[in-house]
């Protein structure tokens, strides 16, 4: 038993020191944000930010731009989250609780789809939302965000509508529930960490995706916060790099993104379901 | 987020249960089809029309005047002639085989370990593990770029800083200078920032692994490698299948990162792979017929390379 234990506190520390690796260039923007010019031009790096300060933020955001950036960024990002869950949800629904023709295929399709390079796309799509007048768009950015995310969430969903047990919704009509009521009392509630994942999903690769936004947002007004940050690094380049200011604004990029991570984290694990079938 | 429902009219009392069956089957004849129409139209809006336009785009000569309106002319299969009758096409084709196999690999082999990792510790190690992936993988990828960019900083960056003090004489090396270790540093950042997910939802996977079904084989006599081969792997083997598919599609595909880097001071026409070939072809040289083609290349190629696992993955279907 005590073998057991050392063997656990090894891994531990193990886990703990990986984490640390991994982690380590989250923390060195997060370290080199706040530290003046003069000290990251040092040959012997700073490890702690102490003495920092918040000037490479304030010098940051000083044009303004990065306000409107964060404005258009939201905007499309949350009408996205919103479009493919409901899209994903019920493509989902489809593929694991109904058997149909065209079933094989559809799932085909996604798997297709999921593999189209988005590079071979990008001139097609920008003439698309040009000809359709939606360039510059937050409408057409948005949808074209949602197209490329709903496949893969439809996956996500799929596996987690599968793994709530039919069973579970066969005793609740057993217990007098309509079919519907039987999904919605028991099966949704279980899904929900289902939802959250896949909405965490589409968060992130719409608030992160370059390639697509830099191709159809190419006014100054309608950049999206990587946009801003890839020409706030290029305007930085062009004397030699400040690097406390170009990680302030990587900071200003991420930030959001990882607050909203910590509050969704918990939610994301999942011992709900095997917590359901036990009982 | 919110799972508050509203219960539905209950339209159906007991004394209907006998016509249930009839009456299900009947709605799931046609409810799928509306459940799925929604994703059907966005693909077909957004997808759809962008890849039929390459398809046709790819056998005629359209570049810069076809930017400016005129007409493209129609020329078969020249495209495709050209290229692989082109060198450079089957070296950036081998460099990119080369590079996402690899990237992939190792994305799965070290996901899975962290996630064994994390189902062997303490719940505060799990946690710390966990947030420290979770930070990783949220980081917008312009964002990260940036920062390894200031990592590998030739003059101030941490890495080289690290080296000298183990002994290596990496004072002023720039690694983005030799296409060797460009891919090297690309090799790592993919797989830092792909692991996250893999590690995750391999977790996530064997979390749904009844306890007690393991509990039982213990019991049973069944070693702790035992468990892991016979039980466990098993289990989560649709979710490696998957996520390993995944991994390889994404690494051939790999743009952002490559581009940044050469952005950062590597040599762009030796480190071009497909994503970054295609970009040059067409942003670069406006030419859309070749950047269309090799598209259409990269997707058979991507089909073929992963044509196993849809297959298997299909069957799992019946």
């Amino acid at each position: 038993m005590s073998r057991k234990k050392l063997t656990t506190a090894l891994f531990s520390i193990l886990a703990v020191a990986i984490a640390l690796v991994w982690v380590f260039p989250v923390y060195w923007m997060f370290n080199s944000s706040f530290l003046p010019n003069v000290v990251l031009q040092s040959t012997t790096p700073t490890f702690l930010p102490f003495g920092g300060s918040l000037d490479n933020f304030k010098a940051a955001v000083a044009d303004g731009k990065f306000f409107g950036a964060l404005a258009i960024s939201l905007t499309v990002t949350l009408s996205t989250v919103a479009a493919v869950l409901i899209i994903a949800f019920l493509g989902a629904l489809a593929i694991s609780r109904f058997k149909f023709k065209g079933r094989k295929s559809f799932i085909l399709a996604l798997l297709l789809i999921q593999m189209l390079p988005a590079e071979g796309m990008f001139i097609a799509q920008y003439k698309m939302m040009s000809s359709v007048g939606l360039l510059n768009n937050i409408l057409g950015l948005t949808i074209l965000y949602t197209a490329a995310v709903v496949p893969f969430t439809i996956w996500m969903l799929r596996g987690f509508v599968a793994g709530v047990p039919a069973e579970l919704e066969e005793a609740a009509m057993v217990d007098g529930l309509s079919r519907t009521q039987a999904f919605l009392k028991i099966t949704f509630p279980l899904l929900a960490p289902g939802l959250v994942a896949s909405g965490v999903y589409a968060f992130l690769q719409a608030w992160n995706e370059f390639t697509v936004a830099l191709v159809v947002m190419t006014e100054d007004q309608t950049k999206t916060l990587p946009l801003w940050l890839r020409g706030f690094v290029q305007a930085s380049a062009t004397r030699e790099t400040d690097w406390g200011m170009v990680m302030a604004a990587s900071m200003l990029v991420a930030v959001p993104v990882i607050i909203f991570f910590l509050i969704v984290q918990g939610k994301m694990s999942s011992g709900l379901v095997s917590g359901a079938v036990k009982g | 987020m919110s799972t508050e429902v509203k219960a539905p009219p209950t339209n159906r009392s007991g004394g209907e249960k006998s016509a249930e069956p009839a009456f299900r089957k009947r709605k799931a004849s046609k409810t799928p089809i509306f459940l799925i129409l929604p994703t059907i139209i966005i693909l077909l809006a957004a997808l759809g029309y962008p890849v039929i336009w390459q398809f046709i785009t790819s056998f005629q000569k359209f570049g810069l005047k076809q930017q400016f309106g005129v007409a493209p002319e129609f020329v078969g299969l020249g495209n495709y002639i050209e290229l692989v009758s082109n060198p450079e096409l089957w070296v950036i084709l081998g460099r990119s085989l080369l590079f996402c196999l690899l990237c992939a690999a190792s994305t799965v082999a070290i996901g899975g370990l962290l996630a064994l990792l994390m189902k062997r510790v303490g719940t505060v190690a799990r946690l710390i593990l966990q947030v420290s992936m979770l930070l990783a993988w949220a980081m917008p990828v312009v964002a990260a770029m940036t920062v390894w960019v200031w990592l590998i900083d030739w003059r101030r960056g941490v890495l080289n800083w690290l080296l000298v003090q183990f002994g290596i004489d990496a004072q002023g090396h720039n690694w983005l200078a030799d296409p060797v270790t460009f891919f090297v540093i690309a090799m790592i950042i993919v797989v830092w920032m792909s692991v996250p997910f893999v590690a995750l939802s391999i977790y996530a996977g064997l979390t749904q692994i009844s306890g007690e079904v393991l509990e039982a084989a213990a019991m049973d006599g069944a070693t702790g490698w035992q468990r892991t081969r016979l039980i466990i792997m098993p289990l989560i083997a649709p979710v490696l299948s998957i996520v390993l598919l995944l991994q390889i599609i994404w690494d051939l595909r790999v743009f952002t990162q490559v581009k940044l880097l050469q952005d950062a001071g590597g040599v762009a026409n030796e480190t071009h792979m497909l994503g970054t070939y295609i970009y040059q072809l067409g942003v670069g040289s406006g030419d859309f017929g070749t950047a269309s083609a090799v598209s259409i290349l990269m997707l058979i190629l991507t089909v073929a390379i992963s044509w196993y696992y849809v297959r298997s993955l299909m069957k799992e279907e019946n």
